[in-house]
């Protein structure tokens, strides 16, 4: 008998022939890789973390400086900045998305067509050219601080960023968080009562009013009882700049302004596709079963499009993380502008930080898929 | 026997018929509706008259220098005075036409291919042999052409290159993936896997940067690649794991009948892939395939920071010409007007093949 023809045997054949290919290549180019460090004298290894970086950050959540700060420091502001700037983009984008979506399913002509208008206009233009525009060209236009744009009493907008005034907690507002995530437990305890007893007896509870009297009144109570332990740092005109007060950069601005519209645009169309997946029997069944059309939406065709919905839209997250990436190209300091770009070019290790930087986002995107997985063992239609 | 005319009937109310009961259904059925309607008139108020103002009435449209845009609105002047800039980067004047007569070749081979690709061989000659014409055409060196070198490429025509080089060198490396992904062998599988999540986990910009300062390590002194071939590589590589991902999609959706069919033909693994099951996956895996070229397409411009002049690097270059200072914004709703042009096409002829393909089914 031919072994080639062998189908056990040829499966192991090729595996092997592929394996060998694999690590032939490997072996060449780390090969090439040692010899070629070795020439042009670039040090390696990850002793660089610990070494001073001397270099300042514009924007930085924690304590950092130019004068004692190392790279690890550098490369933790980088990380932080990442995640700031991807959590309030995924934030607006998700809100954005979702008017948007539900406007495009609207039955008002002018306001569905106008939705539509936004997705394919904000969808098919690169989103480094929107950042590069929100940045060189709506911000830069804004005037300078003296004659800031007063968008409320304490909040001023110009070409230096956004300011808004600062909470500042003293001891006592810890009772406040306490109370307000007490008051969140108790709305979901009072949810799931809500739900067990309509499953029981078919009576149907109205919550929403008393869960709003519980999640404001509560901390409002508490925050009122412990002697308002809370206040503002108002940002004010000093010399040439707003000092005080919490201020955004131009560049978070336009990094987020632009991510989160255009990413509102995917999420838009996963909302869109996910109600619009439902076949217009389930409509017609919970009419049938009289339920009302708020009825109908809330019970019947929510629950079946969210799960369609959702895994896109995860994905989208993921997206937009990654696409915080092209901070680089106006200078916000993520971990892209920060490590893999001034860190890169003062230490010269390139493989390394290249390597250390994937490594940040692959975990990252690991984690969102893990979380995506749970979700939809979790949506799954438990039937049969 | 009284005979009786029939009355014409008469038409329904007003309020029931043509365009009323059009605009009172669509746009004022509820008072949420209403004020719904009157928002979304007052934001085209908002919005448009003011971009035409700028855009066209007071825009200037010609003339040679900063000093002809003397209106408020926009300077067309500037995007005029670059264009050739804009579209051809720094390739020589003289050569222009090597660029155009290679996209114009695209057209003839596209002809040719519909016309005479008869057999899969045809198929594949014809469409390896443009590339290879259009690279001696605009690279030269040969027949007398004399060579222009890769940093002067530029503008819209490398930003045509990159998106069409990657999208076409990514397809059959995507091909191999999603096979390798799709199969029984479990090393061959889990290489797979891992190659393809590990480039969806990671930013465009960091393979960039990998290609561009990393990948000349890899190989031996003397051997060296361009700035252009680099970016290339990269974004082949990137692009390939979508594109495997979108295939693997498309094969898990062929019945598993059809392999038992081509198994028991007594046809090989590459027949069964090639023959068999690739076609019907593909039919399926088109629309987002044209998705996936239309984000590749769009994801060119990042090819900027790593400093490449493709259209949108060589409008934010020309924005800051000493004597064309301030007119950013011009040159941003043009590259914008560009790129929304062509994934806006190619997305509806990515919807079009779709409902082609749709039919096909039923």
């Amino acid at each position: 008998m031919n072994l080639l023809n062998n189908q056990k045997f040829r499966g192991i054949f090729f595996q092997l022939l592929t394996v060998i290919g694999l690590v032939a290549f490997l072996w060449y180019i780390t090969t090439n890789m040692f010899h070629n460090i070795e020439q042009r004298g670039i040090t390696t290894g990850f002793d660089f973390f610990g070494q001073i970086a001397g270099f300042g950050i514009s924007e930085s959540p924690i304590p950092y400086s130019d004068q004692t700060s190392t790279y690890f420091d550098a490369f933790k502001v980088g990380i932080i900045n990442t995640l700031i700037v991807s959590g309030v983009g995924i934030f607006f984008a998700s809100i954005l998305g979702v008017i948007i979506g539900v406007a495009r399913l609207s039955k008002n002509y002018i306001v569905s067509k106008l939705s539509l208008g936004y997705i394919e206009f904000f969808r098919n233009i690169p989103i480094l050219l929107q950042i590069l525009f929100w940045y060189n060209v709506v911000l830069a236009a804004l005037p300078k601080p003296r004659q800031s744009i007063q968008l409320a009493s304490d909040m001023f907008l110009n070409n230096r960023g956004l300011f808004v005034p600062k909470p500042i907690m003293e001891a006592g507002f810890t009772f406040v968080i306490i109370a307000f995530v007490l008051a969140i437990f108790v709305s979901i305890f009072l949810v799931k009562w809500a739900n067990k007893r309509f499953e029981e007896t078919g009576k149907e509870s109205f919550l929403l009013p008393w869960i709003v009297l519980i999640i404001v009144g509560l901390p409002l109570g508490v925050y009122f009882l412990s002697g308002s332990p809370l206040h503002f740092d108002y940002p004010a005109l000093k010399g040439f700049n707003f000092r005080g007060g919490m201020s955004y950069s131009p560049e978070f601005l336009a990094l987020t302004f632009a991510l989160s519209i255009y990413t509102a645009t995917y999420i838009a169309e996963a909302i869109r596709s996910g109600i619009e997946a439902i076949p217009k029997g389930q409509k017609e069944a919970a009419a049938s079963l009289g339920l009302s059309s708020y009825q109908s939406l809330k019970l019947v065709i929510l629950p079946q499009a969210i799960r369609i919905a959702i895994p896109p839209i995860i994905n989208q997250y993921l997206n937009l993380t990654k696409n915080s990436s092209l901070a680089t190209a106006i200078g916000y300091p993520e971990l892209v502008t920060v490590f893999a770009g001034t860190c890169l070019n003062q230490t010269g290790q390139a493989i390394e930080i290249i390597l250390v930087t994937m490594l940040v986002y692959l975990t990252i995107s690991l984690t969102i898929s893990f979380v995506l997985n749970i979700i939809n063992k979790k949506m799954e239609i438990k039937g049969r | 026997m009284a005979v009786y005319d029939l009355k014409p009937t008469r038409e329904a109310p007003s309020n029931l018929r043509g365009p009323i009961k059009w605009v009172l259904e669509n746009l004022l059925s509820t008072p949420l509706n209403v004020a719904l309607t009157f928002l979304g008139i007052a934001f085209l108020f908002w919005v448009i008259p003011p971009f035409i103002q700028w855009a066209i009435i007071d825009a200037n449209f010609v003339g040679t220098t900063k000093a002809d845009c003397t209106g408020d609105g926009a300077c067309w002047v500037f995007i005029h005075q670059k264009l050739t800039l804009f579209i051809y980067g720094f390739y020589p004047q003289d050569d222009y036409w090597r660029i155009n007569s290679a996209v114009g070749l695209a057209f003839v081979f596209g002809a040719i291919f519909k016309y005479f690709g008869r057999s899969f061989i045809t198929k594949i000659l014809i469409f390896s042999l443009y590339p290879i014409v259009a690279y001696f055409l605009i690279s030269g060196g040969y027949f007398g052409l004399e060579t222009v070198p890769t940093d002067k490429w530029g503008g819209l025509s490398l930003t045509l290159i990159i998106a069409s080089v990657g999208i076409v060198m990514a397809f059959p490396l995507g091909v191999v993936l999603a096979f390798g992904r799709a199969s029984d062998l479990p090393i061959i599988r889990n290489i797979s896997v891992v190659y393809i999540e590990f480039i969806r986990g990671v930013p465009l910009i960091s393979i960039l940067f990998m290609a561009s300062v990393i990948l000349p390590l890899f190989f031996p002194e003397g051997v060296s690649f361009n700035k252009l071939l680099r970016a290339l590589i990269g974004i082949t590589l990137f692009q390939a794991a979508y594109v495997a991902e979108i295939i693997r999609g498309g094969l898990q959706a062929i019945p598993k009948g059809q392999y038992e069919a081509a198994d028991s033909l007594g046809l090989s693994y590459w027949q069964k892939m090639l023959l068999v099951i690739l076609p019907q996956a593909l039919k399926v895996a088109i629309p987002n395939l044209v998705g996936a070229s239309i984000a590749l397409f769009k994801d060119t411009s990042l090819v900027l920071i790593i400093g490449l002049f493709d259209l949108l690097a060589m409008v934010h270059l020309t924005g800051s010409d000493a004597s064309w200072m301030g007119f950013d914004t011009e040159g941003y709703v043009f590259v914008t007007l560009i790129f929304w042009i062509f994934c806006f096409s190619l997305s509806k002829y990515g919807k079009y093949l779709e409902d082609r393909f749709n039919t096909n089914n039923r």
